[in-house]
């Protein structure tokens, strides 16, 4: 850095190899460099933050059909309703604030996630948030969407993403994926908008409320009962595929959204 | 500029190119090249490390005690690329998330470390600049002919635009999924070292040892 090779005096009279000269050239880079450091960290922090909740924003828009292209993200928000749900009581909670919470952070705290059982772990996450936000979007009075956060183990990545159900709890609306590191090209499709066009209209749950949505390999037979409950797989990205699988599986599963789902069923005001 | 000092910052683009010549750099070569916007960036992210590198080095050099040489040049490295991801994270949000752990990954790129240790210790601040902007432009060089083929004959586009209509959008084009994945970077390069040292035969290493006919009775 400039002002190490400025200064001149004793310092420069030292020999490079002397422990005092080390220890003043090391400790004055590391000040230094650490300045540096934690000075554009903080100063950026603020747009980075935005940044990560406008990418989320939209993704939530995104999968509820109501991004438009060019639109003000804040602007289009305002009509989702964020509450938290708590999966104990498979209810709302007022308990944190929807607006400041992060489910990412408190499924690593011990004091705000619990542990899944590894024989109820199909989606490899380990821990649970206690509580997840949830996006409601609302047509006067009845619910029209309701937008879940889900995540679990592909074949290289936790995927992080969202689920749209309409009104009646049951019917996928849309699949997305904000973040994984899966194979580009393979399990990466995930992402392929195409392929989540395909989710659109398939049932999650069957007549006995047992999540049955999957993917499989290849596609649904046509006309078959079963197709209701099975999305094209994607080729090549099997393993990526039955992580996606797990993951609804496991977050439309009684341990997770499925009692809340039902209370909403009943309770909630759902057709 | 002197033509010593041009020789500097154009050597290494063709004559002493970083990836072809040395060999150095490999990793994200492979891993970034799938699309060529993601490229374009760590390009320039790679640039801007090896010339700021480079000239901080220059600067300490002759305070450099070389006991903790290679520590100093380190964390110079590591805050550069620390500040270089928060600048991506915050100005370029959706190609920091592509390019995910490689910016970071910056600081094992062997072509930094290389240049300061080789270069920058025992040269002026500016040849130091123009030796690591030089380097930058021979790793972009390499990169963005990767990332062109990968993303054209891989995904039927450039830039994210469509070249190639996809058999599965309609068009006429089977994508190569063997572009998309790191073994074809590899066989690039290799065809890409092998046409530069065809074109440039000075470039061809000596060899380390030489298969020698034996006679039968020679051998006995």
């Amino acid at each position: 850095m400039p002002e190490e090779s400025g200064r001149k005096g004793w310092l420069a009279s030292l020999p490079n190899d002397s422990v005092a000269k080390t220890l003043v050239v090391a400790i004055g880079l590391c000040l230094v460099c650490s300045v540096i450091v934690s000075a554009t960290a903080v100063a950026l922090k603020p747009l980075q933050e935005r940044n990560a909740a406008l990418a989320r924003k939209i993704q939530i828009l995104k999968v509820a059909d109501l991004m438009e292209e060019g639109g003000d993200v804040d602007a289009l928000f305002s009509q989702v309703e964020t509450r938290i749900v708590d999966f104990d009581t498979g209810q709302f909670t007022d308990a944190v604030d929807p607006e400041t919470y992060n489910q990412h952070k408190a499924s690593e705290d011990p004091a705000t996630s619990i542990r899944v059982p590894p024989e109820q772990d199909i989606a490899n996450i380990q821990r649970r948030a206690r509580y997840a936000p949830i996006y409601l979007v609302r047509e006067g009075d009845e619910i029209e969407t309701i937008i879940l956060p889900i995540h679990g183990y592909g074949l290289w990545s936790t995927m992080y993403g969202f689920l749209a159900l309409a009104g009646d709890g049951r019917t996928v609306k849309g699949i997305t994926f904000y973040e994984d590191g899966e194979t580009p090209g393979l399990g990466g499709e995930i992402n392929n908008p195409r392929w989540q066009a395909r989710w659109e209209g398939k049932q999650v749950y069957d007549e006995t409320g047992e999540a049955r949505l999957r993917v499989i390999k290849g596609s649904p037979t046509a006309g078959s009962p079963e197709a209701v409950y099975q999305v094209d797989g994607l080729s090549g990205a099997t393993l990526t595929a039955n992580g996606v699988s797990f993951t609804i599986r496991y977050w439309m599963g009684d341990e997770a959204f499925g009692p809340f789902l039902a209370w909403l069923r009943e309770e909630g005001g759902l057709s | 500029m002197s033509s010593s000092q041009r020789k500097i910052l154009l050597s290494p683009v063709v004559d002493n190119n970083p990836i072809t010549l040395q060999v150095l750099g490999i990793c994200s070569a492979l891993a970034v090249t799938t699309q060529l916007s993601t490229s374009v960036v760590m390009c320039l992210a790679v640039t801007a490390v090896l010339a700021a590198s480079n000239v901080s080095v220059s600067l300490i050099r002759n305070h450099m005690p070389t006991n903790i040489r290679m520590i100093v040049q380190m964390v110079i490295i590591a805050s550069l690329v620390i500040v270089v991801d928060q600048l991506l994270k915050a100005y370029a949000y959706d190609i920091s998330k592509k390019l995910s752990v490689f910016v970071g990954l910056i600081i094992t790129n062997c072509i930094v470390m290389g240049r300061t240790e080789a270069f920058a210790s025992s040269n002026k601040p500016w040849p130091s600049l123009l030796d690591g902007i030089g380097h930058g432009l021979g790793y972009s060089a390499i990169l963005l002919a990767v990332a062109v083929v990968r993303e054209l004959f891989g995904s039927g586009k450039l830039f994210g635009h469509e070249i190639f209509p996809l058999v599965t959008d309609g068009g006429w084009y089977n994508p190569n999924g063997l572009m998309l994945l790191a073994p074809s970077a590899f066989f690039l390069i290799g065809l890409i070292i092998w046409g530069v040292r065809a074109w440039k035969p000075a470039q061809v290493e000596k060899r380390e040892y030489q298969i020698k006919v034996v006679h039968r009775t020679e051998a006995i």
